[in-house]
């Protein structure tokens, strides 16, 4: 029976529900001392002085850092996306803030000590002068002509400053219809079950450095970590075996694990960090956070001729590992969604503000586009007065359109867009639903459906393109195939799951072509002296790339062990057939080897076939020719509650086409995840700073993530249309929930607002917010 | 997560534990620590001394009187909600209680440790102001009774004095009593945006005595009093209901938070609530 295409239990759960994984947190080294951060309080204050005697003479501490005590030891922290012509105004970023601090979390001091006890204690004694500055919190306040400069060098607050597209000027001009929308992207806060960690060890005999840290990427924490600490690539060693869920917020190479890797190596003890909850809300990255100005222009037929974005972004006080390409490249390129909308213009500016800095969130930028243009399709739709599902329909990219190339000069791979439709409008039965509502309307009931058509840009990526859109960095992936002599195989793969599975289907992906049990292949991943090289886990490109990259080196063992196989069977190699774990003879079944044989045999290299190196392993590279494109269409159905404003989820359908599925299983979960994300920023979620750049969400008591019991059971279906460049025709799906929910929820909550002529509400859509509209709208309606 | 070290004593018997606290004023009482011990890994709350009562015989236990219920201060919100007699004779009780937090929070956290901790935005010092307790406190001087109505004086203040412990709470029979908890959760904290328990003596269509209280919305749980007059020597008509429920927050002061939910938005949603507690009764 076939193994890919079956939902196999996760093998990696065993080990992470029984408390037996190994999380950076788990690590204890002989010796070990405990660090903790002293963060700013203020958003934006110079430093005058930090008085750090008393808590050096506490008895425990080993040491006290400060910004002016590291600054010529360590090299500011860089950001790895230059995206060309966008003027990045790349500043200093210090691991230890030396003169001014710029957001609440900024890290001002790190105190290593015998005990974490020890370490908070003496964090309470040290006192610092500052002189607190006016802070810039919000985009809007960035680009005032007065507005406080975060960094001296950079007038106006400006980061960077990107356009793309042609000039559409001309194209709303002649437009018969045009429709404008102000869009709030509020910010939010990433918060997987695991904080951040670093456990850092030095060996002053190799003068090496091992770092456990909660890493997506641990091959690129090597190479700035190594190069931050000025340390040579090959004498650090990176590990992030168990990491317990990133949501990109695990991706940056931050200050702290840098500030541990750099005492254990001055104190020559290993050195143990680990953030809490509360620290993680402002020294983690954020996501989102935009202020768009969008518009789409059309005909009365309903056909969508042109879109033209404007944003301003927030970069937060200092530009993250891979924050400017979020809100640019990840971003504009596909703001024109899975439509034929021919002319197009995206102008973004990315601003510094005194706040946490924001970075890749799941989805990054992808649900910002999804979002703005399933608004606009919406508006467009109230606007002339069609069904916003035809509207669509209209618009949708038909099946023969594929390969299409976007306005962007973007190539979406296959689709079947329209299939997918379908097939959610049909689980939903929109007529049905639309007479529903019209009674519920006539009870005074307020119920309205979202749909939403999305298309995502993942599967990152071609190494060539990343290097156009400046990404510092290949997107390539490395696997290494290991067989060893009793067949049992170790697979190495570049990419760096932390919740996603691959564990299970990687090992399903071996399982399938060797022919070997599940139990006989061990996947590893998350350490850079076991790993040869890899890009990491993010952009929902670990089975489309790292996929590729295994699947080749699969390739290479096969035909290895094929020739292996056909010297010791004395036949021809293409006279071999092999099925199901066996090398045989075609026509002569009794004539075979098994896998495990053949393996063993390499090994031996008793009787190799001439020119066939000894052993059974193969490595391969894969840079993929694009990235991939899944897409489908979600569909919500919500209730409000006119006295309160709460809005409930009735229903969920989500229609994806990620290509074959490995694991079903596995693919729902993330479906499921990803959709609970985007409903949670629909919903819920949203940092909150008052004006002086205080986080008044700073924690799971504010911030509402979503809880199981706030949601239906969500309906997950899927198409399956392969990617015609990726060797397994897989797509990615680890971020597509996350993309379609927000909008979809959204649409329908306004679906069921619009009999009171609401046609916008700022998200998340807190029963306050909704309440307030539905007053409001109330109050106008009885003053006409 | 750490915490500041401190002393740590488990005494078996009440007087011993009044005794410890007496010696030392400093002391917290532990009950199910699902308050104490957040507050002091956030370094918010640093007591040099901890007196567990968890194996205080006296304080554990709920028994049946012939007035009422007394319910012991370590009694857990699970057995609260489970309870047969709880649920019998004060059923506003255990469905406040079923309201608290998760089944981890509820397998530990106390009554006591609840009215005691005094948030102002609990769920059960609402339903023991709608059940007329008494809260029975006790110090190495001896012990005294306080009604709920006068118990909760402010965010984290009620009337214990400093070396006094709540050891039990009392409540008059409510059998008969038209009893609800009316809670909207924060989608957070999960602790009450507003919370209404009603308990109301009906006879002969017409609402006797009421009795209704408030957790959410103000810096104490409090009793809605010009609802209850509103309502009493009346019937549960909609125009009964809709004049009560506005006045839900008479002579308080209503208070909101910048993240969630606005004073003006919790005055409503304390009256809709109300309202539709009422109705459930009614
Ligand atoms: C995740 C979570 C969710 C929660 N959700 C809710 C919710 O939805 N609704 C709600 O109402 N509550 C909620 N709580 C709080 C919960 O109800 C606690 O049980 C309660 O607030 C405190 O009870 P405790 O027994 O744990 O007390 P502790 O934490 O042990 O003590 C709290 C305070 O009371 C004092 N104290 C304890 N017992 C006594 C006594 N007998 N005499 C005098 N002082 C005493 C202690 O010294 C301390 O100051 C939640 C808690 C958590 C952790």
């Amino acid at each position: 029976m076939a193994v890919v295409g079956q939902s196999v239990p996760r093998r990696e759960d065993g080990r992470l529900i029984t408390g037996r994984g190994h999380y950076t947190a788990d690590v204890v080294r002989p010796g070990q001392l405990y660090a903790v951060m002293l963060r700013s309080p203020h958003a934006h204050a110079r430093i005058r002085s930090v008085e750090t005697g008393p808590a050096r003479s506490q008895s425990g501490v080993r040491a006290v850092y400060t910004g002016r005590d590291v600054r010529e030891r360590i090299a500011p922290i860089p950001t790895a996306w230059i995206p060309p012509g966008s003027d990045l105004a790349i500043t200093e970023h210090p691991a230890l803030a030396v003169d001014t601090v710029r957001y609440v979390g900024d890290a001002v001091a790190m105190v290593v000590a015998d005990s974490l006890e020890a370490a908070r204690a003496a964090r309470n004694l040290i006192e610092v002068d500052y002189e607190v500055l006016p802070a810039v919190v919000s985009v809007t306040d960035a680009v005032r002509e007065d507005a406080p400069r975060v960094h001296e060098g950079v007038p106006g607050n400006v980061a960077l400053h990107w356009r793309a597209g042609a000039d559409v000027d001309e194209a709303f001009r002649t437009a018969e219809v045009t429709v404008h929308r102000t869009i709030v992207q509020q910010r939010l806060i990433p918060n997987p079950m695991e904080p951040r960690a670093a456990v850092a060890e030095y060996d002053p005999g190799f003068e090496s450095l091992t770092l456990w840290a909660t890493s997506q990427n641990p091959h690129i924490h090597r190479l700035l970590v190594s190069t931050v600490l000025g340390m040579p690539e090959h004498r650090v060693r990176v590990i992030a075996q168990d990491v317990g869920g990133g949501f990109g917020s695990k991706i940056a190479c931050y200050p702290d694990e840098v500030l541990v890797a750099f005492a254990a190596r001055d104190l020559r003890r290993p050195v143990k960090w680990v953030e809490d909850r509360q620290e993680h809300f402002v020294a983690t990255t954020h996501g989102r956070d935009h202020v768009e100005e969008v518009e789409l222009a059309g005909r009365r037929d309903g056909t969508i001729t042109a879109i033209r974005v404007k944003a301003l972004a927030n970069l937060g006080a200092y530009l993250s590992t891979a924050a400017p390409g979020v809100p640019t490249i990840l971003f504009g390129l596909v703001v024109t969604g899975a439509y034929d909308i021919p002319q197009a213009s995206v102008e973004v500016m990315g601003l510094y503000t005194n706040t946490t800095p924001v970075d890749a969130y799941r989805g990054a930028g992808r649900p910002e586009a999804t979002f703005l243009i399933e608004r606009l399709v919406d508006a467009f739709a109230a606007e002339i007065g069609m069904d916003p599902i035809a509207l669509r329909r209209k618009n949708l990219l038909r099946d023969e359109q594929f390969p299409y190339t976007n306005a962007f000069s973007i190539t979406y791979d296959s689709g079947r867009y329209q299939t997918a439709l379908d097939l959610a409008l049909h689980t939903l039965d929109v007529p049905r639903f639309r007479e529903e509502q019209e009674a519920a309307r006539l009870e005074g009931r307020l119920i309205g459906l979202g749909v939403t058509t999305y298309v995502e840009m993942c599967g990152l990526g071609p190494s060539e393109v990343a290097g156009a859109v400046g990404f510092q960095g290949g997107l390539w992936e490395h696997a290494l195939v290991r067989v060893l002599p009793t067949g049992k195989v170790m697979v190495m793969t570049g990419i760096s799951p932390h919740g996603q599975g691959e564990e299970t289907t990687f090992a399903q992906i071996v399982a399938e072509r060797l022919g070997c049990p599940l139990e006989d292949i061990e996947v590893i991943h998350g350490d850079t002296d076991q790993v040869s090289m890899g890009w990491g886990t993010y952009g929902s490109r670990s089975t489309a790339v790292g996929g590729g990259a295994l699947n080749m080196a699969l390739d290479r063992v096969i035909d290895k062990a094929g020739r292996i196989a056909a010297h010791a069977l004395e036949a021809a190699v293409e006279d071999l057939t092999f099925e199901g774990g066996r090398f045989a003879v075609r026509g002569v079944p009794d004539r075979s080897l098994t896998f495990p044989e053949v393996a063993l045999k390499a090994h031996l290299a008793w009787s190799m076939p001439a020119g066939v190196e000894p052993g059974l392993e193969a490595q391969a590279s894969y840079d993929p020719a694009n990235f991939t494109y899944p897409f489908g269409t979600h569909a919500a159905v919500v209730e409000v509650d006119r006295e309160t404003g709460e809005v409930k989820v009735l229903r969920y359908i989500a229609v994806d086409d990620c290509g074959p599925l490995i694991n079903p299983m596995i693919v729902e979960g993330q479906v499921r995840g990803g959709i609970v994300q985007g409903i949670g920023q629909a919903l819920w979620e949203g940092a909150v700073y008052d004006e002086t750049g205080q986080l008044l969400s700073g924690s799971l008591m504010d911030y509402a993530l979503p809880k199981a019991r706030f949601l239906p059971p969500i309906e997950v279906f899927h198409t399956e249309t392969p990617s015609p460049h990726n060797p397994l025709g897989v797509k990615g799906v680890g971020e597509t929930g996350t993309i379609a929910a927000t909008p979809t929820v959204v649409n329908a909550v306004l679906d069921a607002l619009s009999p009171l002529h609401i046609k916008d509400l700022e998200m998340p859509f807190t029963p306050e917010r909704v309440w307030r509209a539905i007053r409001d709208a109330e109050k106008g309606a009885g003053a006409r | 997560m750490s915490m500041t070290p401190f002393r740590y004593a488990r005494p078996m018997a009440l007087r011993d534990a009044l005794a410890d606290l007496t010696e030392h004023p400093e002391a917290r009482v532990l009950a199910g620590g699902m308050s104490l011990l957040p507050l002091m890994k956030m370094d918010l709350a640093a007591p040099e001394r901890l007196i567990d009562l968890g194996r205080v015989q006296e304080l554990q236990g709920i028994t049946e009187t012939p007035d009422g219920i007394r319910i012991g201060a370590m009694t857990r919100h699970f057995e609260l909600a489970s309870d047969e007699v709880v649920g019998r004779c004060a059923p506003i009780v255990a469905q406040a209680a079923a309201h608290v937090g998760d089944p981890q929070v509820r397998h530990r956290g106390t009554i006591g440790g609840s009215l005691a901790h005094a948030d102002p935005a609990a769920d059960l010092p609402a339903a023991m102001l709608a059940a007329d307790a008494v809260i029975e406190a006790a110090s190495a001087d001896g012990s005294r009774m306080i009604p709920a109505a006068d118990f909760f004086v402010g965010p984290l203040v009620t009337e214990l004095r400093p070396g006094e412990m709540l050891v039990a709470v009392r409540i008059p029979m409510l059998q008969g009593r038209r009893q609800h908890y009316e809670k909207v959760p924060h989608p957070a904290s999960g602790y009450a945006v507003v919370g209404v328990a009603i308990s109301l003596a009906v006879a002969g269509g017409v609402v006797q005595e009421a009795r209704i209280g408030v957790t959410g919305v103000a810096g104490h749980a409090y009793r809605a009093h010009a609802a209850e007059r509103a309502l009493e020597g009346e019937g549960l008509n909609p125009g009964v209901i809709a004049k009560a429920s506005s006045l839900a927050a008479e002579g308080e002061e209503i208070l909101g938070d910048a993240v969630y939910a606005s004073a003006e938005y919790r005055r409503h949603l304390l009256q809709v609530t109300l309202s539709r507690a009422l109705q459930r009764v009614s």
